[in-house]
Formats: C-alpha cells, structure tokens, sequence
C-alpha cells in the first residue's frame, strides 16, 4: 500500500527502525565457534533509529546533521537501500545515486575508464548509457590526463573527484550523498556545490549529510537534527543549524578518552586538561573573539629534569592550528620528582571561526628528541560560538585602511 | 546534455525501496550489472598478463601433463584404458571450472565489499558473475579438449555430443549453487576459505577424473555406486559416455541403474535451492556483517 503522500513527495520516510545486533566479540570463523560454542548469545542491542517520519519534497536540498553516532548514516544507508530496516517503509520516487562513504564502490585494480562505466551500471545506467557520459564524467573530474591510471595510483583527492563526477552524471532523480565534502581541495569543493545547485534547479532530490553548518545554512532548504537515533527537528536549517551547536554544548562533545589514542612511555601521565572561559569557569564552549584559557595538569611518575608540558588545537579542517608548550613561558622547568603535579596554562582570545574544535595536551622531555611521556588525541573537544559562519579559518587581529588614490584621468591630462 | 531536457519532465510513481536482497530490482539491470561484474571480474585478472587467457589454459594442461605421466607412466591406473588421456583433460576441464569458480566464489561477496557497502543492487549478482566468468574460461578450455580428442583418435562427431550443452548447464547450477552457499556463509564464517581449499582438493580424488569408475566397479560394484551419487562425477562420467567413447559406462550404468541417477540430481538441485533460499535470507543483512 502506497502512503497518504502529495504528488510532489520524493522520498518517503514512515516510522523506520533500526537496531544493531553488537555481539560482545565478534566471532567470523567457523573455529572460535566451535571452540566456544556458548558465547553466541552474549550480544548488545544498539538502537541506531527509532522511529524516524519525514518527507522530502521534489527538488529539495535536505540536509542530515546530528553528532557521531547518532545514526545519521544509518539512516542515509536505509534510504539507499544498504542497510534493511527493522521496522518501517521508505519510498523513493525515481531513481537514486548514492554516494556512501567518500565513493560510489571503485576498484583499486581498474583504471578510471573501467571503473566510471562499470559504477554507472551499478548506479542504473545501461552499458551503452555509460559509456556515452563518460566523457562527461572525466571532464567534470580532471582527470583526463590519468584516464588509463589505475586506481590504486590515485590520490585520495583524485578518487573522490572520479566518485562524484560518476554519482552526478547518472542522472539520478535522487542524490543521497554522506560527507561528500570533507575532502578534496577548495576549488573542487566549490564546484561541487555549484554542481550539486544546478542538479537541484533541475528538479532533482538532494539527500546529504553533513557536520558543516555553514553548508547546511546556505544550501539546504530544510534540514533535520538527529540525535540518538531520533528525529530532533526538522524545518529551517538556520534553526537546525543552531539546535546542533546548542546540542553540542548541553551534553557537551563527548571527550576522547580511549587510549588507542594515547603515546608515550608513561613516566608521567596527562591527568586533566579543560577550556575555561574568561572567569576561569571550565565550559566547552567558548566565543569567538572572547577571552579563553586552557589548562592542562600533568603528573610525573619519576624524577624528570625541565619536562615540557604543551598542548596542540586542532580543528575540524586543519589537524594543527595552534602549537605551544611550557617552553614558551621558561626554557628549563625545573627539577621535578615522582608524584609532583605541574600545571600549563594558556591565556588567549579565540580567533578561530566557529565550528568544532579540540586540544591534545602532551608531555615530554626537554633533552635529545623530545621524547613523550604522554600524549593525549583530541583529548578536550570545544565548540566555537559566533554569529558568523562563512568566516575565515582564524580571525587575525589587522588594521584596514581604504581611500582615493587619485584619479589616472588627471595624471594622463597632465 | 540534451536528456536534461527530456528528463526534467519525467514522472516516476512511488515506490518502495525494500532494502538490500538477493535479486532487488528490474531483470535487464539484474542482467547488465551481472554482465559488468564478470568483465570487471575478467579484467582484474588479466589487465597485466600480456598472455592473459593464455594461462587459464596453461592450468589444466600441466595439471593434465603432470598427472598423465604420473598415472599413466608410474602408477598405470590408465594403461590399456581407451582414451585415457581425453578422458584425463575433459575430467579436468570440467573439475577445474567447478574447483576455481568455488574457491574465487567463497570470498567474492567480501572482495566486493566496497560495491556492497554503497550502492543498492542485487546481491546475487557477485557469485553469479564470478562463475560466469569461470564459464567463459570453461567454454575455451573445451577447445583444448576437442584438439585432445582429435590427437587421441576419437571417434569424430555423434548426436550424443548434444548432450555436452545440457551437462554444462547442470554443471553451472550446482557450481552456482555451492558459490552461493561459501560466500555469504564466508562472510560469517571466515575460516571457511582454508577449509573449502581442502574440502574442494578432496572432493577432486572423490571424483573419477584420474581414475576410470570402471577401476572402482572392478574393486567393489557398491564404493563405485557411492562415489557416483556425487553430482561431479554423474556430470564427469556421462560426458566422457556421450563424447568420448560409448563404452565407458554412463552415468546411469556406473551408478546401477538409471533410477539411482536421482540421487546426484536430488544432490545437485537440492544445493541450488539451498543456496538461492540460503543467499537469498542472508543477503538484507550481509552489508552489515562486513
């Protein structure tokens, strides 16, 4: 039975569910089954959507935000037909090209031309269909002087350009694309935009997901907010937009503690680190152009002679903003023995543009190669508030001057 | 760009997307992806080897030289016996389609993995490709066989020789049955690559392919029964029967009786519906196991 849903609905999402089986550990061969016959039934449930509606409308650009792990991408993998739902039906009018974890599915030992056409017929075209674009296809990529290349030879960069020329030029009805512009350089992310606007003037249906506010706030006509696989709200991507940073601040961004991600021989270990506002109140929220401190409190196991205790901020499109470290306040430290606890401090404004950033404290020691005692990934993670989102990367402290010169008119007459 | 024109205008009514399954979708595209796969599938394997299908025969003509000597020259088991060196490489032939389609088969929905992972197409086409491309080696393989039996002196062409196109088909269905079964079982199971490379090497001396069923009959009528209710060695047996040499026994005489024959055919369609109904219940689910 079809839905009560207007002519002009493209994609219809009625009460959809889905859950994860997460077994405690993973069993894949025949063996670790037979050996251990009884620990099959040890599993988790994950709820990755709960009862998810909405509709999107012909010629809509919709966009999918919601923090990691909220099931954005599952729903994205439900609507492309991926994933089976557990409950629920979804309804596509046309055809959809999906463009799923930076690719439409390439192989590595085919050249470009083996691959576009091969794709296009994944993606719904006909043999002869696909070979007739692709000179479309590689046109629209750049990539015509490395056509015979195999894959394998490709930057990452040159792969994504090849996957996306490929999903644009199966003239789908339906786009349904997952962080497609994360990478790539400026001037293809721009072309990108431009390309995925004009599909939309023509009438077609563009689903994505994204972490980027300020794409969702320029180029979404709607936009929807999803958090622990429920639907949080939908509407104006400006009110989206700003519902996921508010999101982000209430629970605060869930902290990197695992510690795969952790280095150093342990002689010392990073015990706290946090942002703290202009009161000196801890928050992981900071504003753009106020005054901030970060701290970072470190404990030595052993006695260390002039350790250097730093920190690094990162953000979401440049892994290293900002680098500083104890050396900056005093070439030697001191002397330090086991148990002792040293403290950094940095005091700053924020000049970076909003967005999503974090801090990775460090420990180490000042002789030969700086080895780390410890060393913390995107241990702090912190939200950059402002009001505007197209700034620039940093905000630099400068001084603009404008006037008249003078006119050429005059100097040429005299 | 003039379809934009066209195809600004088109109306597609609603439909509903049933998530990923075996078969999803209209059959012409069922049909083109299946076809892209198997010259993707062709293409890997060949793009740097200048000599390219060359090497797929290259297989079974030292595995057949290497056994010919053995067992004609060393152990015997051929000596006396009428064409035995036709009936060693048509054995072959048809084994080594089995034998490689299966063992590229157990992986193939994994190998396929980036293709599984982002687009929605119908699942069976991946085994269905990786055996239509072994089919294809297949069809070329046979004329190595033909140019045997023309060396060995067999007997030109006889009506019987019909009988070649109807066997491979059988042949075809138990091969895609069993691939179907290994790769979506592999994806849960991914000790069963090692396993299936000695199942299969087994399952090879199983076969009468170096030996002549006549051989096991001599031994004991009952062992010769058995090892015909393998559907390989009915499909074997019977083409050496119908193209080499009606003095071997067919299938329905190796076996004891034509009724007895049910048994390998029971075997056979019983793997191919198990398979399809297998593949069929897992495939919704297999992008998530990955």
């Amino acid at each position: 039975m079809l839905p009560a849903a207007p002519d002009s609905a493209t994609v219809v999402v009625e009460s959809v569910s889905k859950a994860f089986r997460l077994p405690h550990e993973r069993v894949h061969t025949l063996k670790e089954r037979a050996l251990h016959p009884f620990n099959r039934n040890r599993y988790e449930d994950l709820v990755a959507l709960e009862d998810v509606t909405f509709t999107v409308e012909k010629g809509e650009f919709f966009g999918i935000v919601g923090r990691n792990g909220s099931g954005k991408s599952t729903l994205l993998k439900c609507v492309a037909g991926i994933y089976a739902t557990d409950a629920g039906r979804i309804f596509l009018r046309g055809r959809m090209a999906t463009f799923i974890e930076l690719g439409v599915g390439f192989n590595p030992d085919l050249t470009a031309r083996d691959n576009v056409i091969i794709n296009a017929v994944m993606l719904g075209l006909t043999p002869d269909e696909a070979r007739r674009r692709y000179d479309a296809v590689i046109d629209y990529s750049e990539l015509r002087e490395f056509e015979d290349l195999k894959l394998k030879n490709y930057s990452s960069g040159m792969y994504v350009r090849l996957a996306f020329a490929t999903m644009i030029q199966v003239d789908a009805d339906i786009l349904v694309i997952d962080e497609v512009l994360a990478v790539g350089d400026a001037s293809f992310q721009a072309k990108c935009h431009e390309t995925l606007r004009e599909i939309r003037s023509r009438g077609r249906t563009i689903l994505f997901v994204t972490h980027d506010m300020a794409s969702v706030e320029n180029e979404c006509d709607r936009a929807m907010l999803i958090e622990r696989g429920q639907m949080v709200e939908i509407g104006d991507p400006d009110r989206v937009a700003r519902s996921y940073d508010q999101l982000n601040f209430a629970r605060g961004v869930e902290a990197n503690r695992e510690d795969k991600d952790r280095h150093g021989d342990g002689c010392a270990t990073i015990v706290d680190a946090w942002f703290a506002d202009e009161n000196g109140e801890r928050t992981s929220m900071i504003e753009r152009n106020g005054g901030c401190s970060m701290h970072v409190v470190v404990e030595l196991h052993q006695r260390v002679e002039d350790p250097v205790v730093g920190l690094a901020v990162g953000g979401q499109h440049v892994r290293w903003l900002f680098n500083t470290s104890s050396l900056e306040a005093a070439e030697r430290s001191g002397i330090y023995e086991a148990g002792d606890r040293v403290e950094l401090s940095v005091r700053f404004r924020v000049p970076f543009a909003p967005g999503r950033y974090d801090m990775s404290p460090w420990v180490g020691y000042s002789t030969g190669d700086r080895q780390l005692m410890d060393r913390r990934e995107a241990f702090v993670p912190v939200t950059v508030v402002g009001d505007r989102y197209d700034a620039g990367l940093v905000q630099i402290e400068h001084e603009a001057t404008f006037g008249r010169l003078g006119s050429s008119i005059a100097e040429v007459a005299e | 760009m003039s379809a934009h024109g066209a195809a600004a205008s088109r109306e597609h009514a609603l439909v509903e997307m049933t998530g990923p399954s075996a078969t999803a979708g209209s059959w012409p595209r069922f049909y083109h992806i299946t076809r892209a796969l198997a010259v993707m599938d062709f293409k890997v394997r060949f793009y740097d080897s200048a000599l390219g299908y060359l090497w797929t025969l290259m297989k079974p003509l030292l595995s057949f030289g290497v056994l010919y000597v053995v067992f004609s020259v060393i152990v015997r088991i051929g000596e006396g016996e009428r064409f035995y060196a036709s009936s060693l490489i048509s054995g072959i032939v048809l084994f080594f389609f089995f034998g490689d389609a299966t063992n590229k088969g157990v992986t193939c929905v994994l190998d396929n993995e980036t293709l599984v992972r982002k687009i929605h197409f119908p699942r069976m086409v991946i085994p269905l490709s990786v055996v239509l491309t072994n089919g294809f080696f297949l069809l070329l393989n046979f004329i190595a066989v033909f140019v045997f039996f023309w060396i060995d002196g067999v007997e030109g062409v006889r009506l019987t020789w019909l009988e070649l196109p109807i066997l491979l088909v059988l042949l075809f269905l138990f091969t895609v049955g069993v691939t179907m079964i290994l790769s979506v079982l592999y994806v849960v199971a991914r000790d069963l690559k090692p396993i299936w490379e000695v199942v299969s090497q087994a399952l090879f001396y199983l076969t009468p392919v170096l030996f002549p069923i006549s051989l096991v009959a001599e031994q004991d009528e009952r062992i010769a029964h058995v090892v015909m209710c393998n559907p390989l060695a009915a499909i074997i047996q019977q083409a050496r029967h119908a193209l080499i040499d009606p003095e071997q026994p067919s299938a329905a005489a190796a076996i004891g009786g034509a009724p007895w024959l049910l048994i390998p055919f029971g075997i056979l369609f019983g793997t191919f519906f198990f398979g399809l109904w297998l593949f069929n219940r897992m495939a919704p689910r297999i992008a998530e196991e990955l």
